[in-house]
């Protein structure tokens, strides 16, 4: 192990322009991908903040007497999908409306809207199907008169969901195997440059493991730096777009240890490979 | 110890390299492989220390077998045998005494082994005065005889040379043959290839003649048949 740090070591003194311009590369490509999983963190975020609004509306049957909405109201509080349950009665449902509809407050006039059970839904149980099944559920109690939760409001934001789930995995993905096959080309770069020296350590006998092991260390410790250097490229991004754009959030500490972590990992993988590829031809 | 079983080998650029050589190396042995260029002797010598490996026949070296051999063992099997060649191969920024320890730290030699060893390898190819200097400081045959220090290092049981002498003056080729020839006298086998039919004519060592990829003479078997003559 102290001989490949060495070795590690000697490759970074000997080519120090090729390290620095390896771990540029590195921390470049990982800086696109930061910006991107930047904008997806984001954009999920205010998905999720518009998806923890979607809600039933159900509206109460004119006289039904208070103990049995209180009673209803703790048999929908118990079902697991549901977070919070709320009796809104029709005057704060005028309130409500007026404060909602601005400068048309006014087309309302006494308390002609009915009293309803207002619920939320948990996290998980917001999704077109479940939001139908638990209104489904709650339409069926006799002193309901009607459901409402703005089915094609949901629809679309599921959609949107969908959409721009799947629009992250691909382009993470693409990003992703961008950065492995730049890091790759990098690690590639610096095997080539040492390979009379692997030629010669094959001559004498050392074996692969052996040979891979200071490639290893220098994609690993490159990748770190690369990665430390993307996420300071991307935190700086992050403030740049929060002062003049728009408010954005930045990674969370795990999430972007992960990504150093991330980054380690492909300088090793991106070694492992470019170093593999090389003993298998000599 | 080192044996060749109607050995074929063919590249797929260049078509047929060796065709059917079978062969004897004993232990202590010292073997030229003389022949013009491309006749198949650095693939006999690739051969041996499995570099190539046979298209068609099969290698023993010192137990290991070519046939079905997995990369870790051609590994153990290079740390028993030491290989030379015409452009020295050294590392071109460390010094005489680095390359030399570089053989012993690749195969994990212990640490505090390794001074007495490179300092033993050093004086026996008579290079202790230059161990702090780096291979563009030292001549042509100084550079060969760190090359062949580093192939020593690890009491090989044979001393592969591929045209050691290839890039050297007479002088230096003269104290590089003789060095070769006290590590064959110290009982390590040396197989060397050479153009170089002066060394050949002035030693009386086994010579094998290779051209077109086959042996076309083998002193031993010259010798062998005069014996039988003699007796018959």
């Amino acid at each position: 192990m102290r001989l490949a740090l060495r070795e590690t070591i000697l490759g970074f003194r000997r080519a120090p322009v090729l390290s620095v311009l390896s771990i540029t590369t590195i921390a470049f490509s990982l800086f696109a991908f930061g910006l991107f999983s930047l904008v997806a963190l984001n954009i999920r975020k205010t998905l999720s903040d518009v998806e923890s609004r979607v809600e039933i509306r159900a509206f109460l049957a004119d006289g039904t007497p208070v103990e049995v909405v209180s009673a209803a109201m703790g048999d929908i509080g118990a079902f697991p999908e549901v977070s919070r349950v709320e009796y809104v009665s029709p005057d704060s449902a005028l309130a409500r409306a007026r404060a909602e509809l601005g400068e048309f407050k006014d087309v309302f006039e006494s308390a002609f809207l009915p009293a309803s059970i207002d619920v939320r839904l948990r996290e998980g149980h917001r999704d077109p199907a479940s939001v139908r099944a638990i209104a489904d559920r709650m339409k069926s109690l006799e002193f309901i008169d009607d459901v409402r939760f703005g089915e094609d409001w949901v629809d679309k934001l599921y959609r949107i969901r969908n959409v721009a789930t799947a629009a992250g995995v691909i382009l993470g993905l693409a990003f992703a195997a961008v950065a492995v096959i730049i890091i790759g080309a990098t690690i590639r770069m610096a095997v080539m440059a040492r390979a009379r020296e692997i030629s010669i350590m094959r001559l004498v006998g050392a074996t692969d493991g052996f040979i891979r092991r200071p490639f290893l260390i220098e994609g690993f410790v490159k990748g770190i730096l690369g990665g430390s250097l993307a996420l300071a490229l991307t935190w700086f991004a992050s403030v740049v777009i929060s002062r003049n754009f728009i408010q954005t959030e930045f990674f969370s500490r795990g999430l972007a240890g992960l990504g150093l972590l991330g980054g380690a990992l492909i300088g090793l993988v991106g070694s492992s490979l470019s170093v593999g590829r090389h003993l298998r031809k000599i | 110890m080192i044996r060749f079983q109607h050995v074929y080998k063919e590249y797929p650029r260049t078509g047929l390299a060796l065709q059917d050589v079978s062969l004897f190396v004993a232990k202590g042995e010292f073997v030229f492989l003389t022949g013009p260029s491309g006749a198949g002797k650095s693939s006999m010598l690739k051969l041996t220390y499995m570099e190539e490996l046979p298209t068609k026949g099969d290698v023993w070296v010192s137990g290991v077998r070519a046939k079905g051999v997995k990369r870790r063992d051609v590994a153990k099997l290079r740390r028993k045998l030491g290989v030379v060649f015409q452009d020295f191969r050294l590392l071109e920024d460390r010094t005489a005494e680095a390359n030399v320890a570089f053989a012993l730290e690749v195969i994990d030699t212990p640490r505090a082994a390794i001074p007495a060893k490179v300092a033993r390898a050093l004086a026996q190819v008579g290079l202790s005065a230059k161990a702090t200097s780096l291979p563009r400081e030292l001549s042509g045959g100084e550079q060969q005889r760190v090359a062949i220090a580093r192939a020593l290092v690890n009491d090989p049981f044979v001393l592969i040379a591929d045209e050691p002498t290839g890039n050297l003056d007479e002088r230096a080729t003269r104290g590089v043959f003789q060095l070769l020839r006290d590590v064959n006298a110290s009982g390590t086998a040396v197989m060397m290839a050479t153009h170089n039919l002066d060394l050949v004519r002035r030693s009386d060592y086994r010579t094998i003649e290779v051209n077109r990829g086959q042996i076309v003479f083998d002193s031993a078997d010259a010798a062998n048949r005069k014996k039988a003559e003699g007796l018959a």
